[in-house]
């Protein structure tokens, strides 16, 4: 099996034991969450629809040296399934936050977890493929996109309100 | 004897009021840069030595909205901080303009998506467009220059 020098090995694990798979791999040298993110397969028709993705990295620390790389995934639908990794590595926080945020993916010990880029009214998660891409929530102005009392710019005839 | 010498002596020129005070106030400009964006290296790059916005009388950028009279909107403007803008701009005294700076804060530009106003005019009057992606410091200059035709014109006006 080839090695992407970049992502490194391919590896697949059943989502309801992530903690403590994980926790080996740090245990076993992985010592260095490069990222966690999600990707919807709902075009692939896949099922479970998301694989949630740890990348890791090992890391001579003392030498600055990359020993090598892997890819984690743990394909989950929208139950929560996946335990947080926070105690393994803090990072884990924003990132987990981040894919809940976008993908709706939640964990089962997070349960009152807080969107990170969007706002708190924002409906949906923006980055499933079936959010309708000509969807728009903005918290002030108008849905349509309508310019709101707006003086377009013409010098030679400004339209100022009250002339 | 005209009624113009003896109601002004020689040597003084009478104007409307409005225009008197369209021609101060054009060329001191107090803007706030409201910068989110890479067009703020633009921005620099304007207000910099180099092309000296200082020469059309906007040489100083206040840091609070109370003390300014342009905003200057550069980079763009997600629905998360448009409330925040929004806020900068009522807090602002009459009278006051609003500059759109780059195609961000213009229509939203490359940004078609979830996260970005398509137009900073959907949430506060703008009165000046500088296109580009970001502006090169020759079309900021050309647009302040624009602008304070506008401010000439209309006097400073407060919009009803």
């Amino acid at each position: 099996m080839s090695v992407d020098p970049v992502r490194g090995e391919h590896r697949e694990i059943a989502a309801a034991r992530n903690r403590e798979e994980l926790a080996a791999l740090k245990a076993e040298g992985y010592g260095v969450l490069v990222d966690l993110t999600c990707v919807d397969y709902q075009a692939q028709g896949k099922s479970p629809r998301f694989d949630v993705i740890y990348r890791l990295m090992k890391l001579d620390a003392a030498a600055g040296r990359d020993l090598g790389r892997l890819e984690v995934h743990c394909a989950v639908g929208e139950e929560p399934v996946l335990r947080s990794v926070r105690s393994l590595w803090p990072v884990a926080d924003w990132l987990e936050r981040e894919v809940w945020d976008m993908f709706g993916v939640r964990f089962a010990d997070r349960p009152d977890i807080k969107r990170l880029l969007m706002y708190e009214e924002f409906v949906g998660h923006a980055l499933r493929k079936d959010y309708p891409i000509a969807r728009r929530q903005p918290l002030i102005g108008p849905k349509s996109g309508d310019k709101a009392n707006s003086p377009s710019f013409n010098i030679l005839k400004p339209t100022i309100t009250g002339e | 004897m005209p009624l113009e010498e003896t109601v002004a002596p020689a040597g003084t020129l009478t104007t409307q009021l409005d225009a008197a005070l369209g021609w101060a106030r054009k060329y001191s400009i107090f803007q706030y840069p409201f910068v989110t964006a890479c067009c703020g290296m633009e921005y620099m790059a304007t207000a910099a030595s180099h092309y000296d916005m200082d020469r059309f009388g906007a040489g100083f950028p206040r840091f609070s909205p109370r003390q300014a009279d342009v905003l200057m909107v550069v980079g763009t403007i997600s629905h998360k901080i448009a409330p925040v803008l929004r806020r900068i701009y009522d807090q602002m005294p009459e009278p006051k303009w609003v500059i759109a700076f780059g195609v961000c804060t213009c229509t939203g530009g490359f940004y078609n998506n979830y996260a970005t106003v398509q137009g900073i005019d959907t949430i506060v009057p703008v009165d000046l467009y500088i296109p580009g992606c970001p502006p090169r410091p020759e079309t900021v200059i050309q647009g302040l220059t624009l602008l304070q035709e506008k401010i000439q014109k209309t006097g400073g006006r407060p919009r009803a």
